[in-house]
């Protein structure tokens, strides 16, 4: 009993030590005027989880960083950043019913979130009709422009056709065949539909694609094709989804479809995270196309790194969505900074051509709700990062592809009323 | 002729997959009638056990054996699904026999529990309680008769747990300071690496093969006809198969069903953890894996028809040859010049989704025409 208690008096100081150092870490709240309510919505629990909890942990920083340096200041008054974060479970519609609740309850001005275009399209609608703010961070197929969401992430012209263009020309396969692989979803199909486009504006031959339903991992028959369309070796482009790419690596290296037997494997859906989550071994030689790698070598991008390991832990990496996620909050913040005020239109209206000083380099908001960016195309090294070897300028974003036949022609501007969503060139 | 073997070796390679996954359950569900939902979880536990086992062959003091940890790996997945079967067979699944609705729900719940137990419990520890289970339910058995018939047998009993649980605390907290990787809890899908020696391929009258597929067919025989072996020829494989055939006469007769039917689950699960290193070897290694096999292992269980082994081997070998024949269009390359409506729906159909599809349908009718499927049960078991 005694020592019962003596534990219990332990676990009681313990405990009122950790409240005293949490109220130490919020004493700082005293330099600032007011306090400012953003709402933070991603996946922390499903399948999904593994990613998007890599998104919320960025996204702190940021808030962090910024509230460090003075937080928000909007009218001669400086505001420190709260946030509130949601769970969207990894189910579409839990996406929609949180950003209802962020927006109607809690009030905040603007909402950063999501990662799969399900979840963005499920929460569309909800900050259309309720004339919101969602900010989304991830590499996408495009084919879409609402006035009411910033994409900070790649459009198919700022990530898959940049990649194309250097297989088909420039890689050690170049002139070769192209095989298409990906998940059965959404992302693989409409990005493949561009890239069987551009494949045959380039004058190259697409000799074979298949799709693996989300949770399959046998890919002996997708193995078989590959061999029969591409005897001699060839140009794979990859659009797998998460662990399936395991699966995909170890059978096609068992199966001998390695570079070094003259299979090139391009991938838009492998950053650093995934790379140590399938080896290195597997993957070195193969290639990826992102806006942002880890390996940049610049000032920006290793300050980027080392706080991002400094808060969370030295074996973190930092990949190109979290890059994303990273830019969107300080985009946010010069624009609240610029416009004088939370109101929604205000922000909206001094977004667009915000410039911001990104890790992967300049990058600007467009009339288009995306942002330009630098595109790179990496060779997956030993290490499990990438070797950069090519950069491109900026490259401004499609929100309505150019090569897909659907789109080809339209653009997006919100900046003029008469243009809108989606006009025709 | 190489397109042939190359053919037949991808249908038996997929094949030998389904069938190490399904032959488990075609004991569980097929001789014993118990519809075990969380099959694929036990063969999940068998792919960690083969996580577990590389990581801790790459300390320094069994690194020389690195090379065989796989080996060791499968009888290790083996009694570990094994042990974490007989505790579902002895705690929950005994009180349900006879009640398929009742047993349906509650594996499938204990399959939610087994996938959050690996995504929230550090795996080191995790580890250590499995060694306090194989501990605590086997130390009792090996007492002498003597101590086994006294009165005081449940203190031996219970001191046997207490050893148990310190054992694997102990070796809980040992393999959580010396192996860093095992000693968080994460839900991120993992991965095990093949050894060297498995790794890439082997030439076989002018076709290459990959070695790892070669494996999961040589663990699928050596299960295969090591469960028949047991089953036809062994004292216990009678008792079995009286038990199935006739609780009650056998019950009569002195069988102890009550052990028979420990030891037929124990085997079934031991076989889902055989399964999970196969399967390992494919992809990676996470808390869904075995959800993606289980509706693969009933369809084979039930193509074949329930109680009967061979009907298990030739439906999954069927399923996995149409597979390949229909995922990869072989026709138009055995046939290269068919008229172009049917050479255009061969083309439609060969994706992998829609080649499942396809299967799904061509097993839907053939189950139309025989609903025991491929060998269905003859004998006094059917009227029950």
């Amino acid at each position: 009993m005694r020592i019962s208690r003596r534990i219990l008096a332990g676990l009681a100081t313990a405990s009122l030590a950790v409240t005293a150092t949490s109220c130490g870490g919020g004493g700082t709240s005293g330099s600032f005027d007011d306090t400012v309510t953003v709402g933070i919505l991603h996946s922390l629990s499903g399948t999904m989880a593994i990613s998007e909890s890599t998104l919320v942990d960025t996204e702190k920083m940021a808030i962090e960083e910024i509230n460090a340096a003075g937080g928000v200041t909007v009218g001669g008054k400086s505001y420190k950043i709260e946030y509130i974060v949601e769970d969207g479970a990894s189910d579409w519609p839990t996406f929609a019913e949180k950003s209802k609740k962020l927006i109607d309850q809690d009030g905040v001005p603007v909402v950063f979130g999501g990662w799969t275009s399900a979840s963005r399209k499920a929460m569309l609608p909800v900050y259309e009709s309720k004339d919101a703010f969602l900010y989304y961070p991830i590499q996408y197929e495009a084919q879409e422009c609402s006035n009411n969401i910033f994409y900070t992430g790649a459009t198919p012209n700022q990530q898959s056709e940049p990649a194309t263009d250097f297989m088909y020309n420039r890689s050690p396969a170049a002139g070769g065949d192209f095989f298409l692989v990906g998940s059965d979803y959404v992302f693989p199909r409409t990005s493949n539909t561009i890239t069987k486009a551009q494949v045959a504006q380039l004058g190259g031959k697409v000799v074979g694609e298949d799709y693996l339903p989300l949770g399959n991992t046998e890919v002996a028959p997708i193995i078989s094709k590959i061999k029969k369309a591409l005897p001699d070796g060839g140009i794979i482009i990859n659009t797998l989804n998460g662990d399936q790419n395991v699966a995909f690596f170890k059978q096609i290296q068992d199966a001998g479809i390695t570079p070094s037997t003259g299979y090139y494997v391009m991938n838009y859906s492998i950053a650093e995270e995934e790379i140590s989550t399938i080896g290195p071994e597997f993957l070195e030689g193969h290639f990826g196309a992102w806006n942002y790698m880890m390996s940049i070598d610049t000032p920006a991008s290793k300050k980027f790194a080392a706080s991002f390991k400094a808060r969370w832990g030295a074996d973190r990496v930092v990949a190109d969505p979290q890059e994303s996620a990273y830019n969107m909050v300080y985009l946010w913040k010069q624009a609240v900074e610029d416009a004088g005020t939370f109101d929604d239109n205000a922000v909206r209206e001094a977004l667009v051509g915000q410039t911001f000083d990104a890790p992967q380099g300049p990058v600007e908001v467009m009339p288009n709700h995306h942002l330009s960016q630098t595109v790179r195309i990496g060779e997956i090294n030993a290490e499990g990062g990438f070797t950069i070897l090519e950069e491109t300028g900026v490259v401004l974003p499609q929100a309505w592809n150019q090569k897909h036949p659907s789109s080809k022609g339209f653009a997006c501007d919100w900046t003029d009323p008469s243009k809108g969503e989606k006009y025709k060139l | 002729m190489e397109l042939l073997l190359d053919s037949l070796f991808n249908g038996v390679a997929i094949g030998s997959v389904l069938l190490v996954a399904a032959l488990g359950l075609a004991i569980v569900f097929g001789l014993m009638g118990v519809i075990n939902l969380a099959h694929g979880e036990l063969m999940m536990l068998g792919a960690y056990t083969t996580y577990v086992t590389q990581l801790i062959f790459k300390l320094p003091l069994l690194k020389p054996f690195y090379n065989s940890y796989i080996i060791v790996s499968i009888f290790l997945a083996f009694i570990v699904s094994g042990v974490v079967g007989i505790l579902l067979e002895k705690t929950i699944i005994r009180k349900l026999y006879g009640s398929p609705l009742e047993t349906l729900l509650a594996t499938w719940g204990v399959s939610l529990i087994l996938q959050q137990f690996v995504r929230s419990v550090p795996l080191a520890y995790g580890t250590g309680l499995v060694i306090s289970l194989i501990i605590g339910l086997f130390l009792p058995t090996t007492f002498p008769s003597k101590i086994k018939e006294s009165i005081n047998f449940k203190y031996y009993k219970f001191s046997s747990w207490i050893f148990a649980a310190l054992t694997g605390v102990l070796t809980g907290s040992v393999i959580s300071s010396s192996v860093s990787k095992l000693s968080r809890a994460s839900a991120r899908n993992v991965d095990v690496t093949a050894p060297s020696w498995m790794r890439g391929q082997i030439e076989i009258i002018g076709t290459a093969f990959p070695k790892t597929r070669l494996m999961i067919i040589v663990i699928t025989l050596i299960s295969v006809i090591a469960i028949t072996l047991f089953l036809n020829q062994s004292a216990w494989g009678m008792r079995i198969r009286a038990v199935t055939q006739n609780r009650q006469m056998s019950d009569c007769l002195g069988i102890s069903t009550e052990k028979v039917d420990i030891i037929t689950f124990g085997i079934g699960s031991g076989l889902a953890g055989v399964a999970g290193v196969a399967v390992s070897l494919l992809g990676s290694v996470g808390p869904n894996v075995g959800g993606n096999y289980i509706v693969g292992c009933f369809m084979v269980v039930v193509l074949g028809g329930v109680g009967n082994l061979l009907g298990t081997v030739l439906a999954s070998f069927g399923i996995g040859i149409m597979t390949d024949l229909i995922g990869a269009g072989r026709l138009l390359s055995i046939w290269p010049d068919m008229p172009l409506p049917l050479s255009n729906t061969i083309n439609f159909f060969a994706t992998t989704s829609m080649a499942r599809v396809m299967i799904f349908a061509l097993i839907v009718i053939f189950l139309q025409f025989k609903p025991t499927g491929l060998f269905p049960q003859k004998g006094r078991m059917v009227e029950n």
